[in-house]
């Protein structure tokens, strides 16, 4: 196929090509001959797209990650330059942090331009390398093909995270031969390591001999699609495992084997267990300082398997006994032909008395509070009950993050849109439209804070604009609730700055012409949860959260993880 | 690269190393290679700001195989941050292997140009004597300044550098930074390259 056309339709066709078929984006000069070729692309015969017009770059980016997440494939983005481009920048920190395959493609300007300190130039490929996968430059029409495919290919193979594309307005309007170009293959990149046998074969042997093993599911997991081959291996060797907060889906929360969440607001016997068990098998999880605590104290008892795709994972923060670097879709297999049939069930049934401890003391004050204010746990309960677990979780960022996580339930694949790494407040409500759209049909219920619902509120306009069927939750506490907890804690209760004027969220609600109410009472909750389920479309629920309730158990900061404290 | 005064030249690099990690420092030599694309080298410096590690030394060329670029940087770390940087660079998509070595597996060279000035050379029959002492040529003399160039060790160089310095005839010293070639018998790029080369599917780059 070879046709002379412009460099913006080239992109259309190279995206095309690459099954793209919804974009985030925002106009701007630097692009428009991009959205020139949209104009077409996006309705009537040529129509391959779906675009959808957010509020802020930001948003974009947020949107395509949960596009991403939730659906698998990559999410796509397009601004404009400077400040444009500079507003994705939180987007792609977040996306490679938390290894989600998003392209970003960015206006710039031409580069007879470059360097001169044009209008809204910025060097986007220098602010962009070191929180990127790739970073590329498009400088004439001709590179599209390659670029674009090459981005691609990058995103989403291996361990899967941002591709940066600065593509220069001279390189949009340039003509060109276009020719499909498909790369599957870059000299310099191994997305997926062969597997060392002997590896697997000591991994094995270790697995083998371990009284009291315990596994930490990371998102790997889900982003490999190894679920089945995860329950075969932990099945076959009876095997607890505890979960990342990403890695929240890798395993159903209802299977007997789950032991619950990692970290410090994960479960309490999990958290003590790291300290007692034998051998530790780490799969597609990257040790980060959340999970681990003080690493001076980490698990220092256990030997350590490591099972990445990313052979830099090794030894990064946790000394790695035995490191399986691979696919985990092909190491868990390998490695589940060769370990022996087990039974742990004294083992596992030592974490029942500090299972029951925390529901005593945390889980069931939490989600069953007879008096009192209106608790973020007992809403988060409500909502995963009404959905029975077939609803997609989108959180912001802070404790409403954190109870959320918590006491959602996940018996579904790929429902779960948080970040994690970096804990971006905002994400959020952009992630949650990008959620509806890459997974239409479910239900997307998103979790914010006051604090963070303001950080992307504009985004109001996307869900109205689009229908977008986000139901939004505001947990309302008039604070930033999760840094007023540390200050609570830590910083002898000098509540700095972190309280905080709320507008009449009903009004915001009106002006977007989105369904709101309002739950201050417990006796209230159920109905209004009901009614925001029942009702198709976008929906605000905002909920009066008591101001000065705690997220536990919690791990205090830097300390060890069986410090960790349930009240 | 953080700038150090000629005083400070000889003295051992301040490190803070990353927290915990008691272990002892030395000099490593870590070699890069990658492919000819713009911006590489500020991905592979970056590795090592992030991880507050000081590069003593950085040389770029392009490297025996056509469209590989090799990179030749040292600095003080301790052997699990040597794993670490190696580790990060590689991962850098366009990095092809990055390995680091100590001083006992290369052969090492760095060469330096010091300029002198000429009257001070013929006032003062030390000077020659200095040079030759220390095994280093002359490359050009004429009236104003005469240029040595000295090839070896970084102690060798600085020892030349020292002895004239304090006779205080030293007008500009120029370091190359080390350069190497590794001991070992295996010649690991072209592995790399020739396993990625059978891998290459149809279709690809
Ligand atoms: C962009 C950004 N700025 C600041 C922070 C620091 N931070 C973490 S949690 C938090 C408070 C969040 O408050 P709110 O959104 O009301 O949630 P709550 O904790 O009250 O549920 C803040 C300020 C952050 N994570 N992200
Ligand atoms: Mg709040």
């Amino acid at each position: 196929m070879e046709q002379k056309i412009t460099g913006s339709e080239a992109l259309m066709l190279a995206l095309k090509a690459q099954g793209v078929k919804t974009i985030f984006g925002y106009p701007g000069g630097s692009i428009m001959p991009v959205y020139d070729a949209l104009y077409d692309y996006a309705r009537g015969e040529k129509k391959a797209f779906d675009h959808i017009l957010v509020r802020h770059e930001q948003g974009a980016t947020h949107a395509a990650e949960g596009f991403a997440r939730v659906s698998g494939e990559v999410g796509v983005a397009i601004v404009t330059s400077g400040p444009g481009a500079t507003n994705t920048l939180t987007g792609v920190a977040d996306a490679m942090i938390d290894s989600t395959p998003i392209v970003v493609i960015a206006g710039q300007v031409p580069i007879t331009a470059l360097g001169t300190d044009a209008f809204q130039e910025v060097d986007l490929v220098g602010l962009a390398q070191p929180i990127s996968k790739w970073s590329y430059q498009i400088r004439h029409a001709e590179d599209i093909a390659w670029a674009v495919s090459r981005a691609f290919y990058i995103a989403r193979s291996g361990r899967p995270g941002p591709v940066v594309l600065d593509f220069a307005k001279n390189a949009q309007t340039e003509l060109v031969d276009f020719k499909m170009e498909k790369v599957d293959f870059v000299r310099s990149y191994v997305p997926y390591p062969k597997l060392k046998m002997n590896h697997v074969q000591e991994a094995a042997d270790l697995i083998n001999q371990a009284k009291k093993p315990l596994a930490l599911v990371g998102q790997g997991v889900e982003l490999g699609n190894a679920q089945d081959e995860l329950i075969a291996f932990l099945e076959k060797a009876d095997i607890p495992a505890g979960r990342t907060m990403l890695g929240l889906c890798a395993l159903p929360s209802d299977h007997p084997l789950n032991v619950g969440m990692l970290g410090m607001h994960g479960n309490y016997a999990v958290n003590l267990k790291e300290q007692e068990c034998d051998v530790l098998i780490a799969i597609g999880m990257r040790f980060s300082d959340r999970v681990t605590g003080s690493l001076k104290t980490y698990a220092k008892q256990a030997k350590v398997i490591h099972l990445d795709i990313d052979k830099s994972e090794m030894n990064k923060n946790v000394k790695v006994t035995v490191p399986v670097v691979g696919d985990c879709k092909e190491s868990l297999p390998a490695l589940t032909a060769l370990i022996n049939k087990a039974d742990h069930s004294e083992w596992r049934a030592s974490f029942k008395p500090l299972d029951e401890k925390e529901r005593a003391k945390v889980i069931e004050p939490a989600i069953h509070p007879a008096e009192g204010p209106l608790l973020m746990g007992e809403v988060v309960n409500e909502v995963a009950e009404q959905t029975q677990g077939d609803a997609v979780l989108v959180t912001d960022v802070g404790q409403n993050q954190l109870f959320a996580t918590r006491y959602f339930k996940y018996p579904k694949r790929r429902s779960l849109c948080t970040s994690g790494g970096l804990g971006t407040m905002g994400y959020g409500m952009p992630a949650a439209i990008g959620a509806t759209f890459g997974a239409p049909g479910r239900t997307v219920c998103c979790f914010m804070g006051d604090g963070g619902f303001q950080m992307c509120i504009e985004e109001l306009g996307t869900i109205m604009e689009q229908q977008a069927p986000v139901k939004m939750i505001l947990l309302n506490n008039n604070y930033l609730g999760n840094v007023r907890q540390w200050q609570d804690m830590f910083w002898n209760r000098r509540k700095s700055f972190t309280r905080m004027m709320n507008p009449c969220y009903e009004l915001i609600a009106k002006g977007y012409a989105i369904p709101y109410d309002v739950v201050t009472e417990r006796i209230d909750l159920q109905g209004a949860v009901a009614r925001m389920l029942a009702t198709p479309g976008p929906y605000i629920l905002e909920c009066a959260i008591k101001e000065d309730d705690d997220v536990l158990p919690m791990t205090p900061p830097g300390k060890s993880v069986e410090e960790m404290q349930l009240g | 690269m953080q700038k150090k005064s000629d005083s400070q030249i000889h003295s051992a690099p301040s490190l803070t190393g990353r927290a915990g990690g008691e272990s002892s420092e030395s000099l490593y030599t870590i070699l890069v290679f990658s492919e000819n694309i713009a911006g590489i080298l500020n991905q592979v410096t970056a590795v090592f700001t992030r991880r507050q590690v000081n590069i003593e030394s950085l040389n770029v060329c392009a490297s025996s195989t056509p469209g590989v670029h090799k990179y030749t940087i040292t600095c003080y770390c301790t052997e699990e941050m040597a794993k670490v940087l190696k580790a990060q660079i590689e991962k850098r998509i366009d990095v092809l292997q990055a390995r680091y070595y100590t001083d006992d597996e290369i052969f090492l060279q760095e060469t330096s140009l010091m300029k002198i000035s000429t009257p001070a050379v013929m006032e003062n029959a030390e000077v020659c004597r200095i040079v030759r002492h220390h095994g280093a040529r002359i490359v050009e003399v004429n009236p104003t300044y005469t240029a040595v160039e000295k090839t070896g060790t970084t102690e060798e160089i600085l020892s030349l550098f020292n002895a004239l310095n304090s006779l205080r005839v030293v007008r500009q010293f120029a370091r190359s930074g080390r350069i190497c070639i590794t001991r070992g018998t295996r010649e690991e790029l072209d592995e790399y390259l020739e396993e990625r080369e059978k891998e290459k599917t149809k279709g690809g780059e």
